[in-house]
């Protein structure tokens, strides 16, 4: 068994689809529901699987936090740029081959978006490295 | 008769509880089932032992457990037919040898499941761990642990107990089991070795004294292997005198016993080599034309591409860098690790500058932190080197 993170974007990554780059607030409500229920699923699907490792969802807010030297103030540079990268949330999986984690991010992208089609949100798949080699060398 | 100590009883009820729930399950009862009504009797065991131990430990908790098994069938109205199974089988006599052990290993690593189903399977029901032990040491949550097992469970009551089980399966659980090493709060290493050692006990199949002489030789280094502050130490580096030479005696035992029957195996070729390197006062001198010839009846044995990748560095050691590279042309590129050898044998051969971009690419391509750490090392090593 191997983990993976899976790693959603606000921003940044290939280019998107059409159905892709039209912002969650101009969705229907039920569009909204569809959306996390479908998320929730992938979710539940993984537990059951035993392949759930930690899922966590992250605010577009934040900053870039520096250290400055001896005694004085930590530095920060924020909000995020337009043009930067941003993670919006993780997934971590344990599971057997990199297919089966391709597979879930494939699974995680086709979540249903603005009238119902999937989104094809593109999924970045990073293998964790483990702290150490086997036993046998 | 009198009671138990408690720390002998946790040992006894770790001992017996394969051994138990192999012998309902050879009755006809379902794993699922069976390993209810034997956590039930333990908890009635662990409730009478210290003041009355039972004579037949073993016999007395399968009497219990079985017991438990037909009364949960009564209770379930909807599972009438196999209540009447169940409840018309005679009572069992006094449970038969480890036997049962050995058919409950059989089954958790039926060739049904993956081994990575298998494994956590194995620790559990074979090996006692808890569900949270074997989560901490996998390093996933609990639920998502008790969610493998008990797909695994599934698994195999669907494929049913079929013919005798496949040894080469179970040998391969063992073998990923020892090398998950120290993890979590468990020693999964020792743990593969008890369930080898138990294993050979009852087997004289030559590849399972072949893989246990394997688990001990390399179990022998482990104190070496590390330093203090948790770097990883290659073996030509690793201060020998830290070897355990009991576990070393024991395991070219083991191993001699094994290649005695003449029947050759993967884990015996490799355990063979385990056996060289430890035989050797220092790393000099070592036996490499021996070495080599081991990896050769191994590559004609396994194919493996990854025991390709390590013959190379023999045959740069018995042969000299050159003829190493030329050894390794034949490897494939995707294996893990190649780079990495790559740049031992070119550093050998006197080329540092390349021997320094390899050193870096094979850190980037590393799956693991100690590897990384330790090629990374190498590279810097050799920074600004002509």
């Amino acid at each position: 068994m191997a983990k993976y993170l899976l790693l959603k974007h606000y921003r940044g990554g290939p280019t998107r689809t059409e159905a892709g780059c039209i912002p969650m607030d101009q969705w229907t409500p039920q569009e909204v529901r569809d959306h996390i229920a479908f998320m929730d699923h992938v979710a539940d699907t993984l537990r059951e699987r035993g392949e759930f490792v930690d899922a966590q969802a992250l605010s577009p807010e934040g900053a870039f936090v520096r250290y400055d030297g001896e005694g004085r103030a930590p530095v920060t540079d924020g909000p995020f740029a337009e043009t930067k990268d941003l993670i919006a949330g993780w997934m971590a999986i344990d599971v057997e081959s990199v297919e089966r984690a391709h597979e879930v991010a494939a699974f995680l992208s086709s979540a249903p978006g603005a009238g119902g089609v999937a989104l094809q949100e593109w999924i970045e798949v990073r293998p964790f490295l483990d702290e150490r080699p086997g036993e046998l060398d | 008769m009198g009671g138990v100590a408690d720390d002998r009883l946790e040992e006894l009820v770790r001992d017996l509880t394969p051994r138990v729930l192999g012998a309902l399950v050879r009755r006809g009862a379902d794993f699922a089932s069976a390993e209810d009504a034997v956590q039930e009797a333990l908890v009635e065991a662990v409730r009478r032992w210290p003041d009355a131990m039972p004579e037949d430990p073993a016999g007395w908790l399968v009497t219990v457990a079985w017991r438990k098994l037909v009364d949960a069938g009564r209770s379930e109205t909807a599972r009438r037919a196999r209540e009447e199974r169940v409840a018309d089988e005679p009572a069992p006599g006094p449970a038969e040898e480890g036997d049962d052990t050995l058919l409950l290993l059989f089954l958790c690593c039926h060739p049904a499941l993956t081994p990575a189903s298998a494994v956590p399977l194995t620790l559990r029901a074979v090996g006692g761990l808890t569900t949270r032990q074997i989560a901490g040491a996998f390093l996933v949550p609990e639920p998502t642990m008790a969610q493998r097992i008990s797909r695994a469970k599934r698994t195999v009551a669907d494929a049913g107990v079929g013919p005798p089980g496949d040894l080469r399966a179970v040998l391969q659980v063992l073998y990923l089991v020892f090398n998950e090493g120290y993890t979590g709060d468990v020693d999964l290493a020792a743990e593969a070795i008890r369930l080898t050692r138990m294993l050979a006990a009852a087997s004289d199949e030559p590849e399972v004294g072949g893989l246990l002489a394997l688990m001990l030789l390399h179990h022998a280094r482990r104190a070496a292997r590390w330093t203090d502050e948790g770097a990883l130490v290659p073996l030509e580096e690793q201060d020998r005198s830290r070897w355990d030479t009991r576990l070393v005696a024991e395991g070219v035992d083991v191993l001699q016993t094994a290649l005695a029957q003449d029947r050759l195996g993967e884990y015996q070729a490799q355990a063979a080599i385990a056996a060289l390197h430890c035989d050797a006062p220092s790393a000099a001198e070592t036996d490499w034309p021996q070495v080599l010839e081991w990896y050769d009846e191994l590559l004609a044995l396994t194919g493996s591409p990854v025991v390709a990748l390590n013959r190379a560095v023999v045959v740069g050691e018995v042969d000299g860098p050159l003829a190493g590279l030329a050894a390794l042309r034949a490897v494939p590129p995707d294996v893990p690790r190649r780079t990495a050898v790559q740049a031992w044998l070119t550093e050998r051969a006197g080329d540092r500058p390349a021997a320094h971009a390899l050193y870096a690419a094979a850190a980037s391509q590393a799956g693991n932190l100690a590897e990384r750490d330790h090629l990374v090392r190498q590279a810097a090593r050799l920074h600004g080197s002509g």
